[in-house]
Order: C-alpha cells, then sequence, then structure tokens
C-alpha cells in the first residue's frame, strides 16, 4: 500500500513536468535581428564576431511542421529536391556554404546566395523564414530530436527529420574563399 | 449573400439525388417510428397486464419466431430501399455536363471548371455556380487531408481524399444558393469550410462562366493601379493569383474575380471591405489557424490593395 502511493505520488509529480506545445498562429517574428549576421568566423580586427540568434522554432514541432510545409509549398523542393539537392545543394549533408546556424539560414533566404538563390525579402514574411531556418536545420539532423515535424506526404521518403543523422557540419562557418 | 436566403437542409432536395436521400429519410423516420411505438405497446402491456399462468414454452417460441421475422423483414426492406437509393443517386445521364474539379484544402475549397479546350478552363474558390436542369459531374480530391463535400440540398457526402479522385454527379432543378459544409473532421477550422453553391438558370450560369473565364480586369483609376502596385510587391503574390498579372501563387484561393464572391475565407466573412481588410491585416483573429500570415501593411497601402481588390469583378 505504502509503495502504491509512493508511486502515485511520483507519477504525479511528473505529470507536472508535463507542457503542452504551444501554438502561436500570430508570429511576431524573432525580431529583424538577424541584421548583423556573421558568416564565417573570421572578423576584420580580430574582434568578437556578433552573438549567433537561435531559431525558437526549432524546440516547437508545430512551427518545423510550418517549416516543412512552406518548404514544399514555396517551392524550395525545386532546387534542393526534399534536401537531396539539384539544382541547389543538398540541405541534408553537412556541407554549408553560409552557415549553418539559424540566423545565418535566415539571411541566406532573406538575401539569397550567388548562383541561383533567389532573394525572398518581402516576399516571405519574417516569421516564415524563420520557421523554414528551423525545419532546415532539421533536416540535417541539428535540431532538437524532441521536436519533429509530421511525417512526409510523398513515397519513400528521407527519414523522419528528428531520426536524421546528425550531420557535423564541416568547416563550421569558414565560406569557401577564405580556405584559399 | 444572405443567411435568411441560404438553404441547408436534407428535407429541402433541391435536385433527383437530394429527394431520392430524402425519400430514404422518410421511410426510415417511419419505419423507426412504427417499430417504436410498437416495442413500446408491447413493453407497456406487459407491465399493465401481469402474467398470471405459468409460462408456456410453445407459445414462447411462437412469439420469438415472429419478433425474429417481423426484425429481418424490416431491416431487409431497409437494405433494399438504401441500396436502391444508392443506384438511383449515382445513375444520372451524362449529357450536356458542366465537369468541375474540387479540391479541398486546410480550410477551403478550391474548383477548377474543366473544358475541352485548356485556355477556357478557369480556377476559382469557395463558391461554384451549377446551371438548373443540368447534370454536373464532381471529380473530388483533396490537397492535404481527408475532407467531405455535403451539400445536402443537393447530394449526400462525398470523401475528399489525399491523392485520390473520385467523381460524383449532381443536378439541380431548383435555381437558389445552397451551403455546402466540410463533413468530416479536417482541422482547427473545419467548422469554417463552408461551400456556397448557387444553382441558377443555364443563361445566368453562362454569363458567369464567361466572365470567370477572363483575365482579372485592368484598374482603370490610379489608386486601383497603385493598389495593384501594393499587391505585386508584398508577400500575396507568394500564394495568390490574379489571372493576368505576375501573381501566380497556388497555395490560397485565386482572386482573380474576388469581387464577385459573396464571402471570404470559404464562408467565414461576408466580402465586404472592412472584413477584407481585417482579414488582410488579422486573419488569425478570424479564423486561427489558417494558411494566411498576418500582414501589417502601411495603412495607405491598405487602403489602395482594397481600392484595387474591390475592382476584380
Amino acid at each position: 500500500m505504502r509503495t502504491e502511493l509512493v508511486l502515485i505520488a511520483a507519477m504525479a509529480v511528473a505529470v507536472c513536468g508535463c507542457k503542452r506545445e504551444t501554438r502561436t498562429f500570430r508570429e511576431s517574428p524573432p525580431a529583424s535581428m538577424a541584421s548583423d549576421v556573421a558568416v564565417s568566423d573570421l572578423h576584420p580586427g580580430g574582434g568578437n564576431p556578433p552573438a549567433r540568434s537561435i531559431s525558437p522554432y526549432e524546440q516547437n514541432a508545430w512551427a518545423l511542421n510550418e517549416g516543412k510545409r512552406l518548404f514544399s509549398a514555396y517551392n524550395c523542393s525545386g532546387c534542393h529536391a526534399n534536401g537531396g539537392g539539384g539544382m541547389g545543394p543538398a540541405l541534408i549533408d553537412d556541407e554549408w556554404s553560409y552557415g549553418h546556424e539559424a540566423d545565418q539560414i535566415y539571411r541566406t533566404i532573406l538575401e539569397g546566395r550567388p548562383n541561383g538563390m533567389p532573394a525572398w525579402r518581402g516576399k516571405i514574411p519574417d516569421a516564415q523564414i524563420w520557421q523554414l531556418a528551423a525545419y532546415i536545420r532539421s533536416m540535417s539532423g541539428l535540431a532538437p530530436k524532441d521536436a519533429a515535424p509530421s511525417r512526409s506526404d510523398h513515397m519513400n521518403g528521407p527519414p523522419p527529420e528528428n531520426a536524421a543523422p546528425r550531420m557535423i557540419p564541416k568547416n563550421a562557418g569558414t565560406p569557401p574563399a577564405a580556405e584559399r | 449573400m444572405h443567411a435568411a436566403s441560404v438553404l441547408q437542409s436534407v428535407l429541402a432536395p433541391a435536385g433527383p439525388q437530394a429527394a431520392h436521400i430524402a425519400r430514404l429519410w422518410w421511410l426510415m423516420f417511419w419505419v423507426a417510428t412504427a417499430v417504436f411505438v410498437i416495442v413500446s405497446a408491447f413493453v407497456v402491456g406487459a407491465i399493465v397486464w401481469k402474467r398470471t399462468e405459468p409460462r408456456r414454452d410453445d407459445v414462447l417460441r411462437v412469439a420469438v419466431t415472429l419478433g425474429v421475422a417481423a426484425t429481418v423483414v424490416t431491416l431487409f426492406v431497409l437494405l433494399v430501399a438504401s441500396v436502391w437509393t444508392g443506384r438511383a443517386v449515382a445513375s444520372l445521364g451524362a449529357s450536356s455536363t458542366v465537369t468541375i474539379e474540387l479540391t479541398g484544402h486546410q480550410w477551403w475549397w478550391e474548383a477548377v471548371y474543366d473544358d475541352g479546350t485548356p485556355s477556357q478552363r478557369f480556377r476559382t474558390a469557395n463558391e461554384l455556380h451549377i446551371p438548373v436542369g443540368r447534370p454536373v459531374v464532381l471529380k473530388v480530391t483533396s490537397h492535404d487531408v481527408i475532407h467531405s463535400f455535403w451539400v445536402p440540398n443537393l447530394h449526400g457526402k462525398r470523401d475528399l481524399i489525399p491523392g485520390y479522385t473520385t467523381a460524383i454527379w449532381l443536378q439541380a432543378d431548383t435555381p437558389g444558393i445552397y451551403r455546402g459544409q466540410c463533413a468530416e473532421f479536417c482541422g482547427l477550422q473545419h467548422a469554417r469550410m463552408a461551400l456556397y453553391v448557387t444553382a441558377e438558370s443555364n443563361d445566368a450560369f453562362e454569363r458567369w462562366r464567361m466572365n470567370q473565364r477572363r483575365e482579372a480586369v485592368q484598374p482603370t483609376t490610379d489608386n486601383a493601379r497603385l493598389g495593384r502596385d501594393v499587391f505585386l510587391r508584398s508577400t500575396c503574390t507568394q500564394c495568390h493569383t490574379i489571372r493576368g498579372t505576375i501573381a501566380g501563387g497556388a497555395m490560397g484561393p485565386d482572386l482573380t474575380h474576388l469581387a464577385t464572391r459573396g464571402t471570404i475565407a470559404a464562408g467565414t466573412l461576408p466580402n465586404t471591405r472592412g472584413h477584407l481588410a481585417g482579414w488582410i491585416l488579422d486573419s488569425q483573429s478570424a479564423k486561427p489557424g489558417n494558411q494566411m500570415p498576418p500582414n501589417s501593411l502601411p495603412a495607405g497601402d491598405l487602403q489602395l490593395l482594397l481600392t484595387y481588390l474591390e475592382t476584380l469583378k
């Protein structure tokens, strides 16, 4: 009897730890704070690079899923082919031409990059770009595993994002130009 | 479009399919009523007249046999009526039809009026027009989850299944505006997923169809021109199409003839300037969870945009 009571009490305590994930439909984007984004660790004058901005959406399954929905809705797959890459670079691997951090990806989408990536500034709302950035990180296992977007609708897709192997980014933060 | 003039009732059939379904409904209603009355009478009788003599097995056997036989016959009659209704509803002459491809989205309806000539096809949303007295073929499918097409005055329900197209026929014999509703729970805004079907004379229908086929009218006033520029340089074009402009997004409803529709957001709000303004700025307060993001437009731009949208007849 004593043991059962202790067990019930323990469960009650554990249940208190449960949190319902919130879905924010009226997004206020994490500020257009990414005005100062470093794509490399090199910094002129030896100062410190600006602090990283973390996407608040990486820990929210619904927001990750919005990113996933928008990824096909805005035809990112047209060039990046569900992350495998085609005309554009692959997103499920460990190579990042312009950085793997959320704010760097945000910047890449917002401003475009040479040789094909168009700039989406003014075409995709800020909050949605952050959701896309969070989802893109989850594709190569960089987002936390406890939040996952919903399953893919296409047949024979890649493994679920939260089961994707974590790809340690190569040359993190160093653009190819700096290696030469 | 007022609520009073819009019908949504299974018991007010406006076409042959709905009439068959209504007849079956009334048959089942009267059979069920009779069964209820008879069973109640027996229960009351059994309570009032208690048995005085000992139970007799031969009488019991006859009673049980009669009861089972009556049940089987009743169910068989209903089964036959149901199958017959199903067959009757599925058969309709295929001559001179209008074909509409209807796709369910979370949470709105996309309709493409098919035509042998590709340039005569057109896309619209949330409102169907059909000619009275002519069969209409609906090819239904879904873009995301399972929805269900249900306009009670015209037909029964038909599920819209993602990746799978089915066809149903219907016909309206009485002109009117009939309200349809998604009848399969499809997410947060399932309740606000309405579809209005306007059944009208063949001439009125052809006029409507000719107009819908046209590209959007070019703005004639400066304000409308500026409003078009607001539309084209903002995020709107990512999801919405206005034929005749560079806006070609396919994620949201086609806005080419937005001003001809009576409601916005799949029957959620009347299509007035004020509601449209509220919807553009903050659609999430009217229909939380829908896929239209909030838009912060300067007041001047918003007014210009509304002026342009109101010209899209």
